[in-house]
């Protein structure tokens, strides 16, 4: 636990992970009820990276993220109610409808967009970045990214420029052992994703994602550099994704075991479990549970009960 | 007014709009200390600093990423991607990103960026660098598209694509670059999404854009002499296409030819032609009629090029057949 963030703090990082879980198995639900269209693509088991990832920015840094981008988008601070209405299709939802699952926008709190193009938007996060600094912001902007990811195009494109214009940009691999339905090892010849950093004389830090307070400190320490205007860094947070690659995966491909070693690993529990350890008392860690599922369970009655976008708006932000 | 070329006339749009909006900024390759692959950007380092006009890698899809990211934190960035062709190593960038993002967060980002390609045949440059690719994009909701013939226009045109709140794809003809024409010394924005008549007649209205523009003016002259009044319109925007202006000019004419430089199918002057007949069927006299450069690759040697592409006597002889019909 590092000492540079106060109890409060770790307690609010527990509550935030909570949330997030809950918000993703009440999609989860959704999805099997028929209120969730296309596809869904859930982060139960992710929660550390992306809620210490964007507890280590300041609160008017930037991220963007991928279609498995619930709870990079909430833990930026997206409101759980819209999340869930623009997942549902409501036209008090973050992007009116017009977005859903893939595509979870709250650009007032600094969530800049989720990509459901593998990799599109590393590029575009060096762009965010080349502003700050050209606009002299002293922001930084994050991109959060899948293993798969690695292996596109775009990633090495976006980390070369990066790093050849020291771009103030913190790239964070969730690398959650499968791309789709394939094991990180079946794809990639590498086994530490890191190691891709060296290839574009890049600062890197190879973090065990499943700890939010070490993921804090290296996403912080990472922003400290950016903001020196010492560069981007990639960040390879090792995790797991404990569901299938989509709402349709049943993930029979994992070996036997497999997801029950990890499972041991669960990152709220180790979180929760750091805190009892630091002195915090069960019944407390319960209430900030409790407090978080009755927040998701009244947040998403306020989105039932919200109406479907009208049909005009449909023509709407096409252009200007 | 002076005579200037194309080429300067963008490179003045580009310095002009560098002075007046200070949040203006160029990417491409080879754009700043080298001046530009065409030399397009002449100067502009030296005038605005390497804080404004940057040299990339040869990295289309971060150069685009780039620019997109930087326009939605209130930049106006243009992006420069050499041969028009080379839109398709970053295509999922303008296709998907550029083109999607305002719709996909419900209006939240406004994404104002310029991107200049250089369009076109005619200098034997063959199949990878000489395509008019701007049909490429016109099935995809999000951009518009703009294709200037002259200097005036280039120039007019390009100041609107930076005063644009949206996503612009600016293509200009490669083998215009030293093609001179007027411009004033205080040029006036061309609006995008209007076309221009440039030459007014009775009997029969062609449409047609940049090299083909060209080829149509000299056409008129000798369908003059043949006792045909042609009226020739260039769209100059493709996206969105002013069918209003075509549409008085054949309910004058009565008769349309499209002459493009690129094949018929998936293409602005096969909608414009579709549009015309769905909206004013009354109107036409005569079939319309596209002429459109050969569905191959565009070939290498002098001669197969010439003949790949719409020529004049193509053009006097085709619109000849539509008034005769």
């Amino acid at each position: 636990m590092p000492a540079t963030t106060d109890l409060p703090e770790q307690l609010d990082w527990l509550r935030s992970m909570y949330e997030i879980r809950y918000f993703e198995e009440e999609v989860q639900r959704l999805f099997s009820d028929g209120q969730v269209r296309g596809s869904t693509h859930l982060c139960q088991g992710q929660e550390a990276v992306a809620v210490g990832a964007c507890r280590g920015l300041e609160p008017d840094d930037t991220m963007t993220c991928t279609y498995r981008g619930h709870g990079a988008v909430l833990a930026k601070g997206a409101p759980l109610d819209r999340t869930f209405g623009e997942i549902m299709g409501k036209a008090e939802g973050l992007c009116g409808g017009k977005g859903g699952s893939m595509h979870l926008t709250d650009a007032s709190v600094g969530a800049l967009g989720s990509f459901a193009i593998v990799g599109a938007h590393l590029p575009i996060a060096n762009g965010v970045a080349l502003a700050e600094r050209h606009l002299k912001t002293g922001r930084v902007s994050l991109c959060f990214f899948g293993d798969g990811s690695t292996n596109i195009g775009a990633f090495h494109e976006a980390l070369n420029l990066a790093q050849i214009w020291r771009l103030p940009v913190i790239f964070v691999c969730e690398n959650n052992q499968y791309g789709e339905y394939s094991p990180i090892a079946s794809t990639t010849p590498m086994t530490v994703l890191a190691d891709r950093a060296d290839a574009y004389a890049m600062a890197k830090d190879r973090i065990d994602g499943n700890d939010v307070g070490v993921v804090h400190a290296s996403v912080r320490a990472a922003a400290d550099r950016a903001r020196a205007g010492d560069g981007p860094t990639l960040i390879e947070a090792i995790t797991y994704r404990h569901k299938g690659h989509s709402r349709t995966d049943p993930a029979t491909y994992r070996p036997a075991g497999e997801l029950e070693e990890w499972l041991e690993r669960d990152p709220i529990a180790l979180h929760r479990a750091a805190l009892a350890e630091a002195g915090v008392a069960e019944e407390d860690l319960d209430a900030v549970r409790q407090v978080a599922e009755d927040t998701v369970v009244a947040a998403l009655e306020r989105a039932r009960s919200w109406d479907e976008p009208a049909l005009a708006t449909r023509l709407q932000d096409v252009l200007a | 007014m002076s005579e200037t070329t194309y080429r300067e006339a963008i490179n003045r749009g580009l310095g002009d709009a560098m002075a007046a909006d200070e949040r203006v900024l160029l990417l491409g390759e080879d754009i700043a200390a080298a001046g530009g692959p065409f030399k397009v950007t002449n100067g502009l380092l030296e005038r605005f600093g390497p804080e404004r006009v940057l040299d990339t890698p040869i990295s289309e899809q971060a150069i685009v990423g780039a620019a997109i990211g930087a326009a939605i934190r209130g930049l106006r960035p243009m992006a420069e991607l050499m041969f028009a062709d080379f839109a398709g190593v970053c295509f999922d960038g303008i296709a998907n990103e550029l083109a999607k993002y305002r719709y996909m967060t419900g209006g939240q980002v406004e994404v104002p960026v310029v991107i200049r390609l250089a369009n076109g045949a005619g200098g034997g440059f063959a199949a990878q660098h000489s395509q008019t690719c701007e049909n490429w994009f016109l099935n995809v909701p999000g951009l518009k598209i703009v294709a200037p013939a002259t200097p005036a226009d280039a120039y007019g045109l390009l100041r609107s694509a930076f005063d644009d709140p949206d996503p612009v794809l600016y293509f200009e003809h490669k083998h215009l670059y030293n093609h001179k024409g007027a411009l004033a010394k205080a040029p006036a924005a061309v609006p995008i999404g209007r076309a221009d008549v440039v030459a007014a007649g009775t009997d029969v209205t062609i449409v047609a854009n940049q090299m083909m523009r060209l080829r149509a003016e000299e056409a008129l002259g000798e369908l003059e002499r043949a006792g045909v009044s042609a009226e020739l319109i260039d769209p100059r925007t493709i996206a969105p296409l002013d069918l209003e202006t075509v549409g008085e000019s054949v309910a004058k004419t009565n008769r349309l030819l499209v002459v493009q430089e690129s094949p018929a199918d998936g293409s602005w002057g096969a909608s414009l032609i579709s549009r015309l007949v769905q909206d004013h069927f009354e109107l036409l006299d005569a079939p319309p009629r596209l002429l459109a450069c050969e569905a191959t690759p565009a070939p290498y040697a002098a001669n197969l090029e010439a003949a790949w592409m719409p020529g004049v006597a193509d053009i006097v002889a085709a619109a000849t057949d539509v008034v005769a019909f």
